[in-house]
């Protein structure tokens, strides 16, 4: 059964017509042509399809488009646009963070998530931040460096 | 050797900004299921759900317009249905016999992927079931009888070195004999397997998720009668691969080029992860035995090693891979008279197939083992017995060739047992105080065996200058996340003396680029990137007076260096990479969980082409390895993998390791670009046998097997070995 639902996508009003259950990824991937957002194992283990919803880090593959009446949502495109994004990208090339890159939209938005809350994370809270998003190039100690780089960096934006 | 390693030495390790990295931060970096073609239709595919048997029907609902399934029916007369990997034994499609769980039976394509998946559920396949093999145990007993030749054994190798090892043991004092066991490892690259296939200007285009474009074209050219060059190749970016997309994409794209010809529109074929993890390729499963002869005093005289790997239902590269593991078992160690014998057995599981360090891990693992545990046998320290027989330039490998470079373990040891205060706590870490701490060293040999790199790949490097002062390198080796994009182009711009951004170098289209032969065996560095300097050299001097020319170059085996393929004698390797780890763990004994303290790792990759990416490739593979030893446990009942999610098969997360410290000795390779050799397999070869050391003390038990997940912990714990 098909539904109205309308939500805020990054900062702007949207709507979309479908069945509730359909799963927020394939929403914005098929329906708002937003691919960052990447599908690494359908399940919300592995992190690589995360956003904002509502200021809260979700794997949209467990979230149902229904869930999304009335919600903000922030993907890695509506993410790149802010100085935040921009900081994030730049710490992130820097600090050599990103090898095969399919886990690294995910990635920012859990770094972003994680400064919102904390700004100057320590290197302990950094790992916990990420710990829901799995890389298997880096061994994740780059990205570790390079959320740190960017939490020096943005000093005010978060 | 010393020699020339290029101009700009000294500034060539100070890192560059990755060229790739924007694009994969800001989500803007198209992969494999970010593509769409107009028209196009998705496939699905249709599986074996047995491990062995007959196929006697296949019944396939009645499908809706638009909707296909495509069989080795569907192969035109002229095609042939065979994959063509090393051999031709691999199918497309199963046609009466299959042999794992998951062999291609059939393709469902259409343009409702949730429409394919409900189709899937219907259709039925009668099968005359046979009893499958799925152990080395099982398939060397041929349990169900023989299915490759009349002992299942895919390839049976040895070679030999020093004194006739019968001999020598019959002189022995004692002989020390353990056997060892590794398991079976998921690749987990974040993206999953994933191709398309479409028609453009009368020609058959594929786009893959690959290692090996050239590989693929033509692996399924047969099937169609065609030539490889009819086929065009794209890679995609390609979200990390590890092996895992080294052949496997050509079990993929031929299905997909038999449907692309029969219905006429692009399909694409993108495996969700809990396919990928159930369906795909592993590691190789491996028994090693080695036998020590042992004199009076100690000594070690000989090894007598017995190799098994676990092959799976087709070859597809198992016996490159049984070679390369046959080559590193005697590890970093001189030893004086060896037999070595590897042997592939056949099974019914999902063929085993290319994996980052490429059957080195498990012979390494279990010399390593083995000689911790013969130092204890020898009441002596395990590094003291490692020192004394480290191997160093000028001696003789276990092939009869040569060490040809300085050997830097000795320093890299140094390094980091002084890093990690290694003597200070292994004196005080009593066995079984739960603290422990282990070292291990390894290496693994650059590029192809022998003169493989000469006689069976012929790279090929172009590079095109254009007139807006531009460079393109035109080379089909592919980016999959180890950086080698950038590598090429920052070689290519020290040399040339040009910013990057005036470099190119797209994912590789068979149609525009050189075969510069596959991402694989750490050669791309090492022998493309060589290729490539050589190229902007010869391109250096008319630069400035010419507008618009290429350059080519092809590979020249150096002299000097002789093998022979038939005995495996010779100089296997020109050049190694070496390391070293140290890991400190401490064990819970309520809950058996391993807490890891500190990891300290050196490694030699020549000079280094960029410290941040070196940083990189060996954070990842150690902790790869560190997965591999611990927690990535992969059990197969009945051809069937247990561990078929991200939720059951674990790999390591942010929080399951430390920082690690890592050093490099500067060792440069005469024939690498300014000076580098390759790295990319054995940053993972090591750390696993350092943390089981370390584990294995702290419980003061004896470990010959990996994975070691607490459960197994707990069991030796209470009960012993």
């Amino acid at each position: 059964m098909e539904t109205k639902i309308d939500f805020t996508l990054n900062g702007k009003k949207v709507s979309v017509t479908s069945d509730p259950m359909r799963r927020l990824v394939d929403v914005l991937r098929d329906d708002f042509s937003l691919e960052g957002t990447k599908e690494g194992c359908g399940e919300g283990e592995c992190g690589a399809c995360s956003v904002i919803k509502d200021g809260l880090l979700v794997t949209s593959c467990l979230v149902p488009i229904g869930a999304v009446q009335d919600s903000e949502v922030l993907t890695i495109e509506g993410l790149s646009e802010t100085e935040r994004g921009k900081c994030l990208s730049e710490a992130f090339a820097d600090g050599g963070a990103v090898q095969c890159g399919f886990c690294i939209p995910g990635m920012m938005m859990a770094a972003d998530y994680l400064l919102m809350g904390n700004p100057h994370p320590s290197e302990t809270d950094i790992r916990l931040g990420i710990s829901g998003n799995l890389c298997r190039c880096t061994g994740y100690d780059l990205i570790v460096e390079s959320i740190k780089l960017a939490s020096e960096r943005g000093q005010g934006l978060w | 050797m010393g020699g020339q390693t290029g101009m700009k030495e000294k500034e060539i390790a100070n890192p560059i900004r990755r060229v790739d990295a924007i694009a994969k931060c800001t989500g803007k970096q198209k992969y494999l299921a970010d593509y769409h073609f107009p028209g196009m239709i998705y496939a699905r595919m249709v599986r074996s759900t047995i491990a062995r048997g007959k196929i006697i029907d296949i019944h396939v609902p009645s499908l809706p317009d638009g909707y296909y399934f495509i069989s080795y029916k569907d192969i035109p007369p002229e095609g042939k249905n065979e994959l063509w990997m090393i051999q031709k034994d691999w199918k497309a499609f199963a046609e009466h016999e299959v042999r794992y769980v998951g062999e291609t039976i059939g393709l469902l394509c259409g343009p409702d992927r949730n429409m394919l998946a409900a189709l899937r559920e219907k259709v039925v396949i009668d099968y005359q079931e046979t009893e499958a093999a799925i152990s080395i145990e099982e398939g060397l007993a041929c349990k169900g009888g023989a299915f490759v030749g009349e002992n299942n054994i895919f390839c049976d190798m040895t070679t030999n070195s020093g004194e006739d090892v019968t001999k020598v043991f019959a002189r022995a004092d004692r002989v020390f004999e353990e056997t060892y066991r590794t398991g079976f490892q998921e690749h987990v690259h974040l993206e999953p397997n994933g191709a398309a296939v479409i028609k453009e200007n009368g020609r058959f285009v594929v786009y893959a998720s690959a290692q090996c474009p050239f590989y693929i074209r033509k692996s399924i050219c047969g099937l169609l009668a065609l030539k490889p060059e009819d086929i065009i190749v794209r890679q995609t970016s390609t979200g990390g691969a590890f092996g895992g997309k080294e052949h496997f994409p050509d079990v993929l794209c031929g299905p997909l080029l038999v449907a692309c010809n029969k219905i006429g529109k692009p399909i694409q074929l993108a495996f969700d992860r809990s396919e990928d993890m159930a369906f795909s390729v592993k590691r190789h499963p491996s028994k090693t035995t080695i036998r020590t002869a042992l004199d009076k005093q100690g000594n070690i005289m000989g090894m007598d090693i017995d190799i098994l790997y676990n092959v799976g239902g087709y070859l597809s590269c198992s016996f490159v891979v049984l070679q390369r593991g046959v080559f590193h078992a005697t590890g970093c160690y001189a030893i004086p008279s060896t037999r070595i014998r590897g042997r592939g057995v056949a099974t019914n599981t999902f063929p085993s197939d290319a994996f980052r360090g490429f059957g080195a891990p498990q012979t390494l693992f279990a010399i390593e083992r083995h000689m911790c545990h013969l130092a204890t046998f020898l009441n002596m320290e395990p590094l003291e017995l490692k020192k004394k027989y480290l191997i160093k330039q000028g001696d003789r490998t276990n092939t009869n060739g040569k060490i040809f470079e300085e050997v830097k373990l000795p320093e890299m040891i140094r390094q980091i047992t002084d890093a990690s205060d290694y003597y200070r706590k292994v004196k005080e870490y009593k066995p079984g105080c739960l603290k422990g701490i282990g070292l291990s060293v390894y290496n693994h040999g650059g590029a192809f065996t022998g003169n493989g790199e000469q006689v069976l790949i012929k790279a090929h490097v172009k590079l095109h200058k254009y007139s807006d002062g531009t460079v393109e390198i035109l080379i089909g080796s592919t980016e999959m996340g180890q950086g080698f994009q950038s590598a090429c182009r920052k070689i290519v711009s020290q040399i040339l003396d040009i910013s990057i951004d005036k470099t190119i170098y797209e994912n590789p289209d068979t149609s525009r680029v050189c075969d510069s032969g596959p991402t694989a065996a750490s050669r791309s560095t090492m022998i493309v990137g060589k290729l490539v300097q050589d190229a902007a050299e010869q391109m250096r001097d008319r630069y400035a007076q010419e507008d618009d020319f290429e350059v080519e170059t092809v590979y020249k085996h150096p002299e000097g260096f002789p093998w022979d393929q038939e005995k495996f004698q010779g100089d296997a390797y020109i050049a190694y990479g070496w390391g070293a780890a140290v890991v400190e763990v401490k064990v819970d004994p309520l809950t058996f969980e391993v807490d890891t303290k500190g990891i300290w790792v050196s490694h030699d990759v020549g000079h280094p082409l960029d410290e941040l990416v070196i940083h990189g490739q060996v954070n990842g593979g150690v902790m790869q390895s560190l997965g591999y030893a611990s927690m990535e446990l992969l059990e197969n009942k009945k051809g069937y993998f247990k561990q078929d999610s991200l939720s059951d098969y674990v790999i390591p997360t942010s929080m399951d390791f430390p920082p690690m410290e890592s050093f490099l000795v500067d060792n440069p390779y005469p024939f690498g670009p300014f000076g580098a050799k390759g790295m990319g397999e054995l940053v993972f070869n090591g750390a696993d046998s350092a943390y089981v050391e370390a584990v294995s003390k702290a419980i003061n038990r004896k470990i010959c097997e990996i994975p070691i997940p607490p459960e197994t912990i707990m069991e030796l714990m209470e009960h012993g070995n």
